[in-house]
């Protein structure tokens, strides 16, 4: 809400050295907060000056410009003409200005800038040298002074109906120097949108005394009569059982001079209050719903039917509105359309726009005023499904005092009287009845309670009547509070407290910590994320946020299989782009596009991590969502049914290395990651959580069918996968090749049970290591192997590494070397050499048993 | 070797004692001292002569001769150890200044990784909250409509439900939207845990913002409720001057301005004192917060005239880049791992 400074000083005491940055702030601290602000943008001098002499002179360009001489006051006059370039006519005291324009004539006033006057945009004004004469200055249009976009011509005073000496400050006489505050209304206040709302916040703020110029009580008011306009509701679908329009009042103005023009000071004003100047009557209904709030609506008696119909659209119905746009309504739409014997016709959609059927225009002299009051969520629901919001709906949307029409209605009569040489008729329709009050009653004591501050109850209804409420003791305790019909946003007492903290003041409540909590601390999945990033972190990764949105194309360019799980994503209505509609399955489905940014950046080696959640489709409920309204507190079955219609959205962990994951230097040569860097980064993850995990071969999607990991639980859940990406996914996506990457799943992490047992004292008896190769089938996976040899070795086994891998000409064809180092340790004693090399003979009898492994020699 | 020395003579032992002294220091190295060492201390040296020569004496003048070879020496042992010695740290000293190398050469073989600090900032926050003995809790981030909306008191055509421009689910009618907050965690916490409920929600939230220098899409908040027994605005007052001084120094402070949201009443706008604002100290705006509206409790089951409390949430993206001087969402979201390496592992 624009609200001129100047205006508001019209209802309130508003001192003419108020410090408008100063009052922005006191606005803020009531909840209107600044969302702009509309200081001078013209500095002097600008004056008024009187065209003496005109010599019109045609140019090359073929342009006719005027070499005038104006008088600009004594003050700014030069006393004498430059003798070689001597203004037109006689000499006198004058200046020599030339201007482009054409639309006015030797004697009239005009606004002439100076030498040394700023104009908006910083546009310095200077005497210069144009069309072969000096330009001492520049004769304004209204565009030039941001007094709107005319450009027609340049201001005539006449034209404004505004009148002066030459030489009197031009700034004063048309506003410039007025400034104009932005401030923010929340969508629960609608009645600050007007200057009534404002003046009534300014008045209570500063505490004075307020006259409600938009009470009935207070402004005059037409009694209906029996020949008022006709007005029909014909409501068919209330919406929830509220009737789309519950008030309608018409007044009707005959005998209206078309020619008739907005005053300077409304046009001005209207401007300033961000809208657009367009026609006396338009701008009297504009000027008025800003004033006071009510949306209003002329229209040409001429033009209009018999009665007016209120009803609601029919399904395939249309309509223009006027800003040119046809709309297919729904019959939702409340639609404002006139009746008689030939038909009938749409003339706007009710609360939001008309159409030009009706419009006034030229030639109109005699007008219907409109002044309803529409069902809120009728009016929202219609600005949004067409995607169009004006003055009148965003009043509406956020509540109209329903008591307003009339006195708004007759507000809007007297102006046009006054300003368009017309006559009030006395006929009047008033459709619907005075809503009832609100009456709540309000505990006193609650207030403290709420807000933390002591108020008397003398305070509170003191701040409770600066709203407009009527505020009665009922007893001790308790206040009955009758709300003002304005506030439909008050239905409860916690409405009321509010008001009281609000205009009471929010730096009355004071700073009180609340007593420390005996906390259970971070959960064990809050723990584990923290643990498993910050180890990643230690490992060289760095960590990323990508966004999770994605496409069918990632997964084609992952190479997933028409029937993967992976595809079954979680698709939005409304994306950011068509191009990525879908909600990742995975991380690595997004991380990918970081690092080939990282890369395209000049990053040479990179590593990264994301940890996040990420969705799936499947298993969810088809039909349509549960929907329960505000404060309703679900049963059981019906908490159960919503938590049912959300998909289920582990928490993943996903790592990728592009390049080296030792990079060359002065140390030597690089070594480019590749998949057992990331398997091992995996195992790491399972070890510091204490789970135990065992690895196989698999052959999924994204990853090379021969170099990728699977991590499976003993329970049989899988953790996830660790490999290099398969060749062709690396070239789709512009990855390096061997790019090697893991993702596994946070919550099968964590619903496992923590495995490590403790058996008492660490045994500190020596050691005995034995070593032993076998030779075994090239595909038998070397963890298989090392687990028989576990077994096959017994308890004293304390450790098994695989210390040489060989294949080649020694052995042959199919066949494989393995070379194991076994540490024997007893808990109670020294081990003999001959108990230790028993335990491997063990060990390795069963892998020859199961595998054929051959021990080499 | 020329002379026996008379083991009683005790100025020519003096004399021998002497010459080896010398001998010890003129060494240069450990192969001289060890030469000097035979000559003088060796089998065929004076003294030892001298020494073997005391058996030969008169019984009377055994004693004599003892005490003067015996002391004699001890010297020459004595002046031996502390040469050798002395040689051995000039050799060793020698050796590890060979040995040395260029510290200063890079040692960065395995690159250093690094947390992103919108992360570190969520913990800070949480850690803040735990150690005063409040819970963090997580949602979804693919919400029901009604744990988004309506559960917080946005009715079907609340004008406030039109601020918030939401990315909602295909269908639309499944009632699923990305959540534009991560007040949903509110009525999750309330309806899972019950009151007494002092809990923050930091995470991840969407809403249809193009990706600009101050607006992305994908964003976070950390939010908090607290509902208890006899909590009021003057309690949501200290617990945010609380976290203030945590995130931006012990001279912070917040304040607060009226405001509107369908599930607080009375409502604020909370702006935070910036000791480190650039061109001075002042306001900066931080986040939305207020009393938890009775509706909110009353669709967890929660009876309001028994309990209330308060909630505020902040974007923490906002916070920092207020905190750290960042001037570009971009560099916040685009996985430049420049921008997470210059915080390491703390923000």
């Amino acid at each position: 809400m624009r609200v001129p400074l100047n205006w508001l000083a019209d209802y309130v005491d508003l001192p003419a050295d108020t410090d408008p940055h100063a009052l922005a702030a006191e606005f803020a601290a009531i909840g209107l907060e600044e969302e702009d602000f509309y200081g001078p943008e013209v500095t002097g001098p600008l004056v008024v000056a009187r065209v003496l002499e005109i010599e019109k002179e045609e140019h090359s360009n073929g342009k006719t410009i005027n070499w005038c001489r104006v008088d600009a006051g004594p003050e700014h006059n030069e006393a004498a003409d430059n003798p070689k370039d001597p203004q037109p006519g006689e000499e006198r005291p004058s200046r020599g200005i030339i201007c482009g324009a054409h639309n006015f004539e030797v004697g009239d006033l005009v606004v002439a800038c100076l030498p040394g006057a700023v104009l908006p945009g910083n546009f310095q004004i200077a005497a210069r040298k144009t069309y072969g004469h000096t330009s001492d200055g520049m004769i304004c249009s209204a565009r030039e002074l941001g007094l709107g976009e005319d450009h027609d011509g340049i201001i005539v005073l006449k034209d404004l109906g505004l009148t002066g000496e030459p030489g009197d400050d031009a700034i004063a006489l048309l506003g410039l120097d007025q400034v104009t505050l932005d401030v923010n209304v929340t969508p629960d206040r609608g009645y600050q949108l007007s200057m009534r709302g404002i003046a009534r916040e300014y008045a209570q703020m500063k505490g004075q005394n307020f006259t409600d110029f938009g009470s009935a009580s207070v402004a005059e008011v037409n009694a209906p009569t029996s020949d008022g306009y006709p007005v029909v509701i014909e409501d068919s679908g209330p919406i929830d059982g509220v009737p789309g329009c519950n008030q309608f009042t018409t007044l009707q103005v005959t005998g209206l001079d078309p020619n008739a023009a907005t005053p300077f000071w409304m046009q001005r004003r209207l401007q300033q209050a961000g809208m657009r100047p367009i026609s006396l009557v338009v701008d009297v209904t504009n000027y008025v719903m800003l004033e006071l709030g009510q949306p209003l609506h002329a229209y040409d008696r001429a033009l209009l039917a018999d009665e007016i119909v209120v009803r609601r659209a029919e399904a395939g119905e249309k309509f223009t509105t006027l800003d040119d746009v046809e709309r297919k309504l729904n019959p939702e739409d409340l639609l404002i359309t006139d009746r008689g014997p030939t038909g009938s016709k749409i003339i706007g959609l009710a609360g939001v726009m008309g159409g030009a059927a009706v419009e006034v225009n030229g030639q109109t002299t005699e007008v219907v005023i409109e002044a309803a009051h529409f069902d809120p969520i009728s009016i929202a629901r219609t600005s949004r499904r067409h995607k169009l919001s004006s003055e009148a709906s965003r009043r509406f949307e956020r509540g109209v005092d329903p008591k307003l029409g009339p006195v708004a209605a007759r507000r809007c009569a007297d102006l046009l009287v006054d300003l368009g040489g017309g006559t009030l008729s006395p006929a009047t329709t008033r459709y619907g009845q005075d809503p009832e009050p609100t009456v709540i009653d309000l505990d006193v004591a609650r207030v403290g309670y709420v807000v933390g501050v002591d108020y008397s109850a003398d305070e509170v209804t003191s701040l409770l009547r600066g709203i407009g409420a009527e505020v009665e003791s009922k007893n001790d305790e308790t206040l009955t509070v009758t709300v003002p019909s304005w506030r439909s946003d008050i239905t409860a007492d916690i409405d009321l407290i509010e008001e009281v903290a609000r205009t009471g003041g929010y730096d009355r409540i004071p700073s009180v910590q609340p007593p420390a909590r005996a906390g259970k601390g971070l959960t064990e999945a809050q723990r584990t994320r923290r643990r498993i990033s910050n180890l990643l972190a230690s490992d060289g990764y760095t960590e990323v946020l990508s966004y999770p949105f994605t496409s069918d194309k990632r997964d084609d360019q992952f190479r997933l299989e028409a029937d993967d799980e992976r595809r079954a994503h979680v698709r939005l209505a409304n994306p950011m782009s068509e191009d990525l509609p879908l909600m990742r399955t995975t991380l690595l489905s997004t991380l990918v596009d970081t690092v080939v940014r990282n890369l395209g950046r000049g990053a040479k080696d990179v590593a990264l991590f994301e940890v996040g959640l990420v969705s799936t489709s499947a298993g969810l409920p088809t039909g349509p969502g549960p929907r329960h309204l505000p404060g309703y507190h679900p049963t059981e079955a019906e908490l159960a049914e919503i938590y049912a219609s959300v998909p289920r959205q582990p928490l993943h962990y996903a790592g990728i290395i592009a390049g080296n994951i030792e990079v060359p230097g002065v140390w030597g040569k690089g070594r480019p990651a590749e998949a057992t860097d990331v398997i091992d980064t995996v195992r790491r993850i399972a070890a510091v959580n204490g789970v135990e995990v065992s690895v196989e071969a698999d052959q999924i999607a994204p990853w090379h069918p021969g170099r990728l990991a699977k991590f499976v639980f003993a329970d049989g859940q899988v953790l996830g996968y660790a490999g290099e990406l398969h060749p062709k996914v690396c070239e789709n996506l512009g990855l390096p090749a061997r790019t090697v990457a893991f993702e596994i799943d946070g919550d099968a992490l964590l619903a496992q049970t923590d495995q490590r047992s403790w058996a008492g004292a660490l045994s500190t008896y020596p050691v005995s290591r034995q070593d032993v190769a076998l030779i075994v089938d090239s595909d038998l996976p070397a963890a298989t192997l090392a687990a028989t040899l576990e077994e096959g070795a017994g308890e004293e086994l304390e450790q098994l590494e695989i210390f040489d891998l060989y294949t080649g000409d020694q052995l042959p064809e199919g066949k494989k070397s393995l070379a194991f180092r076994m540490t024997f340790r007893a808990p109670g004693r020294t081990l003999k050499a001959d108990e230790a090399s028993a335990m491997r003979q063990a060990a390795t009898a069963l892998a020859t048993e199961r595998h054929g492994a051959q021990v080499r020699s | 070797m020329t002379d026996q020395l008379d083991p009683l003579d005790e100025s020519a032992v003096n004399a021998a004692v002497e010459a080896a002294i010398k001998a010890f220091a003129d060494a240069s190295t450990l192969d001289d001292l060890k030469q000097a060492k035979i000559e003088h201390t060796g089998d065929k040296s004076p003294l030892a002569l001298a020494n073997r020569a005391i058996g030969g004496l008169d019984k009377s003048e055994k004693a004599a001769a003892g005490k003067i070879v015996g002391k004699s020496r001890g010297q020459v042992k004595k002046a031996l150890d502390k040469r050798q010695e002395e040689l051995e740290a000039e050799r060793d000293a020698a050796v590890l200044v060979e040995e040395s190398i260029d510290v200063t050469l890079p040692s960065n073989r395995r690159q250093l990784g690094a947390r992103h600090p919108l992360s570190l900032i969520q913990e800070q926050a949480a850690d803040y909250f735990v150690g005063l003995g409040w819970e963090v809790a997580e949602g979804p981030e693919i919400e029901s409509e009604w744990l988004n909306f309506d559960a917080l008191n946005f009715g079907p055509d609340h004008p406030a439900r039109q601020m918030q421009d939401t990315f909602f689910v295909d269908p639309a009618e499944a009632g699923l939207v990305l959540r534009t907050h991560t007040s949903p965690v509110q009525s999750r916490s309330l309806l899972e845990r019950g009151v007494p409920l002092y809990v923050v929600c930091p995470g991840k939230t969407f809403r249809t913002d193009e990706l600009d220098a101050t607006h992305t899409p994908v964003f976070h908040q950390i939010e908090g409720i607290a509902i208890d027994k006899g909590l009021t605005m003057a309690h949501l007052q200290g617990t945010l001057d609380g976290f203030a001084r945590e995130m931006f120094g012990p001279e912070s402070k917040t304040r607060l301005r009226p405001s509107f949201f369908p599930f607080t009443e009375p409502s604020a706008e909370m702006d935070f004192w910036f000791p480190n604002k650039v061109g001075g100290a002042g306001w900066i705006e931080w986040g939305g917060c207020g009393m938890v509206h009775p509706n909110v409790l009353k669709a967890a089951g929660i009876d309001p005239d028994v309990y209330q409390g308060f909630a505020f949430g902040m974007g923490i993206e906002r916070t920092l880049m207020l905190r750290e001087g960042i001037n570009d969402m971009h560099d916040m979201v685009e996985g430049d791992v420049r921008f997470s390496a210059r915080f390491g592992m703390k923000a």
